[in-house]
């Protein structure tokens, strides 16, 4: 494509497998004021990365 | 739906329902503006240009990237969750050695009495974190006060008793403590630098600044008191290569905080946060609306910063302009970040129960106590079915599978209403993920 570059295709979509509860509380990361998870790791994939 | 923003000489779109990331041209930007305010327009550009742009646009939206569909509500409501409660707060402390004017916990006490946390208590908190962890292995404990390291002897003996439990019961605990650093020692700074998976250190950024919010018991500036240990604990940390944030907040008194992130970066601070003050609108220094536009201007000279010190080669890492565009959280997560009330309780010295650490002291909120060994989670549902999907606002906000909806306790303190975000922080969130995708977009050109 000349006119557009796709950054990210997101992963929002990708429902498989997902859901286990076993990543970190948002709030707990550096805030305690707010949250937001877009700076948040998938525990499922950093554990099967290690 | 889609989200349009430019960033330096970038033109982003992002695609909400996929979470897509695209930097276009000048001429697809038009269009899909266009496109969204249903708006014919007279493009100034030559017939070829515009029929490309149109075909990379049908493409995009054939393969799911562009003005994609929802995914099913029903798939993926946070309200499938089971109760379980992984993560808690634990309030060694009610009292506090800083008296700092915007502090939601009243410098400390939590409108009770100053006290703080018997290791007994500690305990039977734990043991409570432990039995309502259903199948959870990944467990999280957050030190928090007023001031831990005034109680640092529980916070050892409860480190010791929690890596005993967690080896019986197969399961982690991820311990991480808040601090202001007044007393941090050679000593301690060794236990927390061996136990704390993460380490949050309180600091407002320039001496006058911090200054003038953040005061000794005696009234005097905190800043000359910390700082050289602030700065010991880090290289301390760095060497062992553990995580720690310097987080401050900001107020009316500093609407120019890049600086104080620039002076805690030019202290050697790479990992810094700071977060907007969320307090009564009567107080002096409370932001309102009307310093919107302003403080999104001092984001966009903070995401300069980082493209400065890029560039320098001494990355800075700020919490908020950190964003993981590749994976990041399943959509589960990104439907209810804050685990309030559902994943999440805090336990306040006297063994109380809460939802989060904001509502520690409210009657209204409180959930039972570990020590009388009585929980009833009743406010469960209230806090269960508050998610992107319930909240009107997020229902139509481009940023939600990044926000993922905003914080409870604003929603209720400054709205009185757990399903009304409060405005001015989400004005400030969707200001932040722009800046975070225009810099995560620009570091791919
Ligand atoms: S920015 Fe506000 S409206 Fe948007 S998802 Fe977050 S809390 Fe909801
Ligand atoms: S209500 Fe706010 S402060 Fe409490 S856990 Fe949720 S995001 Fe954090």
């Amino acid at each position: 494509m000349k006119q557009i570059k796709t950054i990210s295709k997101g992963s929002v979509k990708d429902i498989r497998n997902k859901g286990c509860g076993e990543c970190q509380t948002s709030c707990q990361s550096a805030c305690k004021t707010s949250c937001t998870v877009a700076n948040q790791e998938c525990e499922n994939i950093t554990t099967k990365r290690r | 739906m889609i989200h349009l923003f430019t960033f330096k000489d970038l033109n982003i779109v992002t695609d909400t329902e996929s979470g897509a990331v695209h930097v276009v041209s000048g001429t697809v930007y038009d269009m899909l503006s266009a496109a969204e305010h249903k708006k014919d327009r007279p493009f100034c550009v030559d017939a070829s240009t515009q029929r490309e742009a149109k075909e990379e646009i049908e493409e995009l939206v054939r393969e799911g990237l562009l003005f994609s569909e929802p995914v099913p509500e029903e798939l993926v409501s946070p309200e499938l969750r089971e109760p379980v409660i992984k993560a808690m707060c634990l309030h060694i402390a009610h009292d506090c050695n800083m008296r700092c004017a915007y502090c939601f916990a009243g410098t400390g006490e939590y409108s009770g009495e100053r006290s703080l946390l018997p290791a007994e208590t500690g305990r039977n908190a734990i043991d409570f974190l432990l039995e309502h962890s259903g199948t959870r292995r990944n467990l999280e404990i957050d030190f928090f006060g007023g001031e831990p390291l005034m109680n640092f002897g529980v916070v050892r003996d409860l480190v010791r008793y929690g890596r005993e439990r967690e080896r019986e019961l197969g399961k982690h605990i991820r311990f991480t403590l808040t601090t202001n650093g007044l007393l941090l020692d050679d000593e301690n700074s060794a236990f927390i630098n061996e136990h704390m998976d993460n380490v949050i250190l309180s600091i407002d950024g320039r001496p006058e600044v911090n200054d003038r919010v953040r005061r000794t018991v005696a009234g005097g500036g905190t800043y000359e008191h910390i700082i050289g240990k602030l700065r010991r604990f880090v290289k301390a940390r760095e060497k062992a290569g553990k995580l720690y944030y310097v987080r401050g907040t900001y107020t009316a008194y500093n609407k120019d905080f890049a600086e104080d992130v620039a002076h805690l970066a030019s202290l050697g601070f790479g990992n810094v946060s700071v977060e907007p003050v969320v307090t009564s609108a009567e107080e002096d220094f409370a932001l309102t609306e009307a310093d919107i536009p302003e403080l999104c201007a001092e984001y966009d000279r903070l995401a300069d910063l980082m493209i400065e010190r890029e560039k320098s080669g001494a990355p800075l890492s700020f919490f908020h302009f950190n964003i993981d565009l590749s994976q990041g959280p399943c959509v589960f997560k990104r439907a209810a970040g804050c685990g309030a009330g559902t994943e999440y309780v805090a336990v306040a010295a006297n063994g109380d129960l809460y939802p989060c650490h904001q509502f520690v002291g409210e009657p209204a909120y409180l959930l039972g106590n570990v020590n009388a060994g009585n929980f009833e989670n009743r406010l469960f549902d209230t806090f269960n079915t508050a998610h992107i999907f319930s909240k009107p606002a997020c229902r139509d906000c481009w940023a939600k599978y990044w926000c993922s909806g905003g914080c409870h306790a604003n929603a209720v303190h400054m709205n009185g209403d757990i399903l009304r975000p409060h405005e001015l922080v989400c004005a400030l969130e969707r200001k932040r993920l722009e800046c975070a995708i225009g810099l995560a977009a620009l570091a791919q050109m």
